[in-house]
């Protein structure tokens, strides 16, 4: 992808990601603003981690999550599509529903007895919580494909995984994609609570900062997350529109 | 070609077809034809075994179709429907090479069968083979469905109402198109339709069926002049009987070679339904008869029309 400059510099993307990592190494630079800006402050700037540390553990942790979540998503929204997991479905969507209606601070909150501190009962809370909306974009995605495509494949002579792989999933995909998008960027915000149970994440200095009266912490935590969120989701769209090229044609 | 033998299907408790049997010879062009419901479509998803029947067989040159993988058979069979149903995320080009693909053929060989048959289908590949399936008219879209049902030359093609949802100016510019292929190509074809005219036009055989029973088969003159029933009557449509009659036979089956009349000339190959239109248009009870080029052959007179069939 080479786009002139002028391009480079109206793209939103551009703006939000150079944003981001401006402020993740820059953020000490910053420390006489922030002094300035709560003068009641002793320690005017979160210096436990640095900020590119938990940048990244942050992106590692939903990295994870999301990959397991739209792994699993896809494939139980394959299976329940297919004939043999058909009866599965009402269960499945169920299950899954319901497990959405619990809030993450609770999953977070039954993990941490059983498995302990850490990043794992952190992983386990995003992992479930990103299962659902790409489970039902896998549905209604699949459920979207033209009846005729499929008829066509099946007299074509194709066998069903020839028409799952080359047919309907990536008919799919553009509904597909929003799903794993909005799975993606709701992980990115559930992450930051995740470091009330011990995962480093751009969630540390908002927690340390709410319990410590440190409003500094918190914008600079919330900053950081809000601008992830805002990359991810553009970059996702993006790529998003590369893999269905097809869709725009006209 | 395709046999069936004694077939029934059931869908829960509706029978769609009842104890059929059906053979239909190479090189035949046969028209299911039959009200919604009668079994028409699932008779022909019997061929490919998009359906199979509850009782009773079918074969394909001479072998019991349960016994070849399905996958396998389908390739051996073109198969466009009325929905069309081109991959919307391929190209048209892949669309077509869709069997040849899964065939295995090299690259060099699918290319040069897809820009055959878009030349073919009067689409100049240099044109269409990167488009879109959503670049194109319905008409283009269905003749990329066709020339897909067509890409790894089957010997049979199964044509599930291709042409129904196309405008009609349309439609007859493709059945004219099939109609030339069948000629040109002698594959066997079965075309399901409800569509009298289509089926009179089209077929070599015309099988009119029931609810999942054979009404009656035969060429389509046949059909309209001996009904097996009154219901085969019923549905053909009494009314321009006469006129379908007329449009079975072209004016070169009654021209009267060397003659000539004044006036506007009609078309050798024009049906003798279109000369009965010219005759009241002009009122005139003669016309002049020319070949494609141009050149008077001859002429033709409405009594002509009247000619006992030989």
């Amino acid at each position: 992808m080479s786009l002139p400059r002028s391009r480079w510099l109206a793209d939103p993307l551009c703006w939000a990601l150079a944003a981001l990592l401006l402020l993740t190494f820059g953020m000490p630079r910053l420390k006489p603003l922030f002094a300035a800006l709560f003068p009641a402050l002793d320690r005017p700037l979160y210096e436990q981690d640095s900020f590119a540390a938990l940048l990244l553990s942050h992106l590692a942790i939903v990295a994870l999550a999301s990959a397991v979540a739209t792994g699993l998503g896809i494939a139980a929204g394959v299976f329940v599509t297919r004939a043999a997991g058909r009866e599965f479905r009402p269960l499945l969507e169920t299950l899954v529903a319901v497990g959405q209606t619990v809030p993450p601070v609770a999953v977070l909150a039954i993990a941490v007895p059983l498995i302990g501190f850490g990043a794992l009962p952190a992983l386990i809370a995003l992992t479930l919580y990103g299962l659902l909306p790409v489970l039902s974009a896998t549905i209604a995605g699949l459920g979207s494909v033209p009846q005729g495509a499929i008829d066509a494949a099946d007299g074509a002579g194709m066998s069903g995984t020839q028409r799952l792989l080359r047919i309907e999933l990536p008919l799919a995909l553009p509904v597909l994609l929003g799903g794993v998008r909005s799975s993606v960027i709701g992980s990115i915000g559930t992450a930051t609570i995740a470091s009330t149970v011990g995962a480093s994440t751009l969630g540390s200095p908002i927690i340390v900062g709410l319990s410590g009266f440190n409003p500094a912490y918190v914008i600079q935590g919330a900053l950081l997350v809000g601008l992830l969120a805002l990359v991810t989701d553009l970059g996702l769209a993006r790529a998003g529109r590369h893999w269905a090229r097809w869709q725009q044609v006209d | 070609m395709i046999e069936w033998q004694a077939v029934s299907k059931s869908f829960g408790n509706v029978p769609a077809v009842k104890e059929l049997s059906l053979t239909i010879a190479p090189g035949e062009f046969v028209v299911l034809i039959g009200a919604s419901g009668s079994g028409k479509s699932t008779l022909l998803r019997m061929a490919n075994r998009l359906v199979d029947p509850d009782q009773g067989r079918v074969l394909f040159k001479g072998q019991d179709t349960r016994a070849l993988r399905a996958e396998d058979l389908r390739r051996r069979m073109g198969y466009a429907i009325q929905s069309i149903g081109l991959f919307a995320h391929w190209t048209v080009a892949r669309n077509i090479a869709t069997v040849p693909e899964l065939l295995g053929w090299p690259a060099a060989r699918i290319a040069a069968r897809v820009d055959e048959l878009l030349a073919l289908f009067d689409l100049d590949p240099g044109l269409y083979r990167g488009r879109y399936p959503q670049q194109l008219s319905g008409g283009q879209q269905q003749r990329v469905g066709v020339a897909r049902a067509l890409a790894a030359d089957p010997e049979v093609l199964l044509m599930d109402e291709p042409f129904g949802a196309l405008d009609p100016v349309t439609r007859q510019a493709l059945q004219g198109e099939l109609a030339r292929i069948h000629r040109a190509s002698g594959k066997t074809i079965v075309l399901v339709t409800h569509d009298i005219d289509e089926a009179l036009r089209l077929a070599s055989r015309i099988v009119l069926l029931d609810r999942g029973c054979i009404v009656q088969a035969g060429p389509p003159a046949q059909l309209l002049l001996q009904p097996a029933s009154d219901a085969v009557s019923d549905f053909i449509g009494r009314s321009d009987l006469g006129l379908k009659l007329l449009g079975l036979l072209s004016v070169a089956d009654r021209l009267r070679a060397g003659e000539s009349a004044p006036g506007e000339p009609i078309l050798v190959s024009a049906s003798l339904r279109e000369a009965m239109s010219a005759f009241v248009v002009r009122q005139t009870d003669r016309l002049p008869v020319v070949d494609a080029q141009g050149r008077p052959v001859g002429a033709i007179g409405l009594n002509d029309l009247l000619r006992r069939r030989e």
